[in-house]
């Protein structure tokens, strides 16, 4: 209610363009696949949980992908996993985004060196739209992310995909 | 008209039955990570569960034989990451042992209470997500609450919330803040009441109760057989600890009492048992911590630590009880910097494969009961 | 409680050539070195008999032993052959409270050890760990297959000291 609270002069005419209001509403409310796989997961729980509060901004965790808009990966994608990733990456509806969480999935992490089985950043197979960097990043960390991930959502364009 | 109808009823003419394979993927949201169970059903009763791992698989041995032995501290952290503290501790003593050093008191009793405040916030975590599981979501808020309490006790100390590199081989990497054992004597005082409080919400809730009793019975012959440890050994009624049973740094000094299943839910090593043995641990780690800050001397934490660690030709296995069993280290060395074999025997690799027997003749949704009361975490498992 | 002296020595008079020899100067543990294909049997009898009774495994690795021969030739490429891979076993009485370490060595070029699963279920997994990292066959074991790298790796056993990386693997390029 803040954002629209005794902003307008009419009482029931609203001008804005489809664009901003299409934006608007699909960053307010980014519903989260809780997609967890290592240490990452617990400080993304962390953040769900009452001291970080993430549904203030909208996100909660639903179970199915294709019930969701945004996928944090966090924690370490190995080989076996990445086939399943890259499955459920492409079982979500569009419009979808992806979040990196910590260096695991950003780039390897303390494991590119000797990781026989480690893959080394989950961009290899899914395009990312935010990394956040960290091992593992603080549920501030996380919060600023989800913030850069709904800046760049409010400055999106229908006519163009944006890369 | 009465011949026509008793021609069409068939009598003694069984239903073609098949047995069904349901796929607990590697997302899910109750298998506490990537875990991966193959049930095969016969309606909605299980015959066979069959567990996939190495999702996670992160080849911590490999990287243990490329690192020097400090360098290995923080991937031995990011193994079990709900019990950071304590894989550093059970590393640090393992080396230690190889390299016959002794450390100064006051670390011994750091890593004390250190390791004890890191045994109740895994358990507030394995709690929570139990609840969270079974349905009941308010106890998880509840947990988590009370685990920024501990995580910020840790970050005054060393700046991490996690992962925390601070149990090093030969000492601690920082002394403890000036104000550390006020806020934890606080935080202890604080906590008592709360454990009455998850006890009324979730331990002695009808509906709880209900999906828990009498679902997963472990056997006690067949959890020494299975090298089942921990708290899941406990609940089958054995009392067996390590910190009491084979002693490590100064565990003896303490005075504690070691809780047993008794089966007053349901049976002797059901699931309720499994969750509650836990609750009354976390009890009897406040006492410990008690103890430890009324009894830590003054000294220096960094006196001991080797300035090149390079231990003589030789192998070692130490184990330490850490929150979900018995953590070993196995380490050989070829008398370089580098480790030469680290094999670590993790308590969740070896309580998972009991899952198939436990989980016999009981519904789908007891699979998630079952699982969440052997509290595993899959770093562990797949290390 | 009994020390890993008078085990040997227990252990020598009933199997005989079996038993290896007893090694006491490496620190810290003192271990048995046995034959790996009757270990099955050496082990039936330790946790049977009643002044042993060692009911609990706690541990059961493989380990490389890098001892095999190495050669150089004229490129500069040094080349090992030969060498063993060893498991260790670490058991435990949890009635009579003492300990003993097992050690059985067998070759690289064809490593079979006797499998103990049917004794402790726990050596089950660590069993199939150790036929996956390394390589080592355990026989008449009940499911002997890869446990924590994908079923489909085909670059051999990586915890072996001259494992290399492959490239690629399903698309997905695997060194940094």
């Amino acid at each position: 209610m803040g954002l629209l609270d005794k902003q307008f002069t009419d009482d029931n005419i609203v001008i804005a363009k489809v664009e901003d209001l299409l934006n608007w509403a699909r960053l307010s409310s980014l519903w989260q696949m809780g997609f967890g796989l290592a240490c990452c997961a617990i400080e993304m729980m962390a953040t769900s949980a009452s001291h970080y509060d993430f549904d203030r901004f909208g996100v909660i965790p639903r179970p199915s992908p294709r019930q969701s808009d945004v996928i944090i990966v966090s924690g370490t994608v190995t080989l076996k996993m990445a086939i399943r990733i890259k499955r459920l990456y492409e079982q979500m509806p569009d419009p979808k985004y992806v979040i990196s969480m910590g260096s695991c999935s950003n780039c390897g992490g303390p494991y590119w060196e000797h990781g026989y089985h480690v893959l080394k950043g989950v961009d290899r197979i899914i395009p990312v739209d935010v990394y956040v960097p960290g091992c593992p990043p603080r549920p501030e960390a996380l919060l600023e992310g989800l913030l850069k991930l709904q800046e760049k959502i409010r400055n999106e364009s229908l006519v163009k995909k944006s890369a | 008209m009465a011949a026509d109808i008793e021609n069409k009823t068939t009598t003694n003419e069984k239903l073609k039955t098949e047995e069904m394979i349901l796929n607990m993927g590697p997302q899910h949201p109750s298998t506490h990570g990537v875990l991966r169970l193959e049930l095969q059903l016969e309606g909605e009763l299980i015959v066979n569960v069959k567990p996939h791992i190495g999702y996670l698989h992160r080849c911590f041995e490999k990287h243990a034989e490329a690192m020097t032995y400090p360098q290995v501290i923080p991937y031995t952290d990011r193994m079990d990451y709900l019990a950071s503290m304590y894989n550093e501790f059970g590393y640090a003593v393992a080396v230690e042992k190889l390299l016959d050093i002794k450390v100064p008191e006051r670390v011994e009793y750091i890593r004390v209470i250190m390791g004890e405040l890191q045994r109740i916030a895994s358990h507030l975590v394995a709690l929570g997500t139990y609840g969270a599981d079974i349905g009941a979501v308010t106890p998880f808020l509840f947990c988590f609450r009370d685990r920024e309490k501990i995580l910020s006790l840790f970050e005054m100390t060393c700046g991490a919330r996690l992962l925390y590199n601070y149990i090093w081989v030969g000492g601690v990497s920082h002394d403890l803040h000036h104000d550390f054992l006020r806020l934890t004597k606080d935080f202890v005082d604080y906590f008592r009441p709360k454990i009455k409080e998850l006890n009324d919400l979730l331990s002695f809730n009808k509906i709880f109760i209900e999906r828990t009793a009498n679902v997963g019975i472990l056997p006690l012959d067949t959890a020494i057989n299975y090298g089942i440890t921990g708290p899941m050994l406990r609940a089958s009624g054995m009392k067996w600890d390590l910190r009491k049973d084979d002693p490590y740094s100064i565990y003896d000094k303490f005075d504690f009492d070691i809780p047993v299943g008794d089966g007053r839910m349901g049976t002797v090593g059901d699931s309720w048992d499994r969750y509650f043995v836990r609750v009354l641990e976390m009890e009897q780690s406040l006492r410990i911590i008690e103890q430890a800050i009324a009894q830590i001397p003054e000294g220096d934490v960094t006196s001991a630590i080797p300035k090149r660690i390079k231990p003589v030709v030789g192998q070692v296995y130490s184990r330490v009880e850490g929150p979900r069993g018995e953590l070993g280290y196995f380490i050989i060395s070829n008398g370089t910097v580098n480790p030469f074999r680290v094999k670590v025997r993790a308590p969740s690799f070896v309580n998972l494969a009991v899952i198939n027997e436990l989980c016999k003749g009981h519904l789908v949704a007891d699979v998630i009961t079952v699982l969440g009361s052997i509290d595993i975490v899959l770093g562990d498992v797949d290390r | 409680m009994k020390t890993t002296e008078e085990i040997f020595n227990l252990l020598k008079e009933k199997f005989g050539d079996s038993i290896i020899e007893l090694k006491t100067d490496i620190p810290i543990e003192q271990f048995i070195v046995v034959n790996p294909l009757e270990i099955d049997k050496i082990c039936n009898f330790l946790i049977s008999d009643n002044d042993l009774a060692f009911d609990s495994l706690m541990n059961l690795s493989g380990v490389d032993d890098a001892n095999g021969e190495k050669k150089t030739d004229e490129s500069g490429n040094t080349q090992t052959t030969g060498g063993t891979l060893s498991v260790f076993y670490h058991l435990e009485s949890t009635s009579l409270r003492h300990k003993l370490v097992l050690k059985a060595s067998t070759s690289i070029e064809n490593p079979e050890v006797s499998s103990v699963a049917e004794i402790w279920r726990v050596a089950d997994w660590h069993e199939r760990e150790a036929y996956d990292l390394l390589g080592i066959k355990f026989l008449n074991h009940p499911d002997l297959r890869r446990i924590l790298m994908p079923y489909d790796w085909e670059a051999g056993h990586p915890l072996r000291k001259d494992y290399k990386n492959p490239e690629y693997y399903q698309g997905m390029k695997v060194p940094y």
